[in-house]
């Protein structure tokens, strides 16, 4: 199964692991779930949308990321999942 | 004019948010040594999302250092990062052959993009051959600063760095001199020791009198203590109002010389006295 990780457990970084998947799922793991679990969600879906994938497994663990951050440590997870074997 | 220039990591998210709160004249987001090989394409994303996210210009100069045109990087480097809200590339082991290449490179963005910028190069003579070529290398185009790059020239011509840096007296001449004669920032080394900042003073005070006027930081702790040499002293200050006040007086009087304080003022002179008083009117000295 193909699969795509970017990011860390830093401070204000976030940890995305990608899978092949024949579904949707958006898991957040994040240390301000309560308050931001929502708009995580939310950049996840648009940022997937602008890459035009539709079905893929998405677990993200936040540390603080602004929205930016998860954009790109998300565009290079699915990146780095289509280019591996 | 510059003083201090500040690296930061261009794969920390945590840096790049704050990187305007550390009173650094320009902010240097690294894609090069500071990323790993393996990180190349996640520091290059982060960095071009945190641009886009960018409402307002920062406080400070932007500038980024790609990776080296001698590697398979620079071009998504530069796809990623050249628009209108950056100022400046830094080319690492630049040459003139690789600054006229860059040019080209840059102009073809900036007319693809519509670009209402003109983005800056610095480069970073880090090389025994930049050594050598300094005095072409001020002349190409964009060039507005060259930074001194002693770790790897110092591997480059075969000699341990020192704390002293005697070793690198030659290049630090050249290149102050060179940019001097074209009117460019002259950027010294980082010093490495983030821990000594003594020593980091006395080492401005030293390239400072050799003619540098700023200086590359690697950790935000530097910033302080360059900001603070690269700027007149207070008493130099004083003197320059001094001389500027008795030209006027001169003037009036038809004098294109005159005494002050028995000593003798002349065009050079003055000429002295009004580049201090710019420098700290810039830096709101006075």
């Amino acid at each position: 199964m193909k699969r795509g990780i970017a990011g860390s457990l830093e401070s204000n970084d976030a940890l995305i692991t990608v899978k092949e998947s024949d579904k949707l799922t958006i898991t957040v793991k994040s240390i301000v779930y309560d308050f931001f679990h929502k708009q995580i969600e939310k950049v996840i879906r648009d940022t997937l949308k602008e890459l035009g994938v539709e079905k893929i497994d998405v677990v993200c663990e936040d540390k603080g990321a602004l929205d930016y951050t998860i954009k790109a440590r998300l565009i290079v997870a699915v990146k780095r999942m289509e280019a591996s074997e | 004019m510059r003083r201090s220039l500040l690296f930061i990591p261009g794969n920390n998210p945590a840096m790049l948010q704050n990187c305007d709160v550390f009173d650094s004249d320009a902010v240097i987001i690294d894609l090069e040594d500071a990323v790993s090989v393996t990180e190349k394409d996640a520091a290059r994303a982060l960095v071009s999302e945190f641009l886009n996210a960018m409402a307002e210009q920062p406080p400070m100069e932007l500038i980024i250092r790609i990776n080296g045109l001698d590697t398979e990087y620079y071009p998504a480097d530069l796809e990623a990062v050249v628009s209108d809200k950056i100022d400046t590339i830094m080319l690492p082991k630049a040459t003139v052959e690789y600054l006229e290449k860059l040019d080209k490179l840059l102009s073809e963005i900036e007319k693809k993009k519509r670009m209402s910028k003109k983005i800056g190069v610095v480069p970073i003579v880090e090389l025994a051959i930049s050594v050598l070529q300094i005095e072409e290398i001020v002349k190409c185009p964009r060039v507005n600063g060259v930074l001194l790059g002693a770790e790897d020239l110092s591997g480059d011509v075969g000699v341990m760095r020192t704390k002293k840096g005697n070793e690198i007296l030659y290049p630090r001449m050249r290149l102050a001199y060179a940019c001097a004669a074209y009117k460019i920032d002259a950027i010294d080394t980082p010093f490495t020791d983030t821990n000594d900042n003594d020593a980091l003073t006395e080492d401005c005070l030293f390239v400072n009198n050799l003619g540098f006027n700023a200086k590359a930081a690697i950790h935000p702790n530097q910033v302080p203590v360059i900001n603070s040499v690269f700027v007149p002293a207070q008493k130099s200050i004083e003197w320059a109002l001094r001389v500027e006040e008795a030209a006027r007086q001169a003037s009036l009087k038809g004098l294109g010389v005159f005494s002050l304080d028995g000593k003798m003022v002349d065009k050079p002179v003055i000429q002295r006295a009004e580049n201090i008083i710019k420098k700290a009117r810039k830096y709101n000295l006075i």
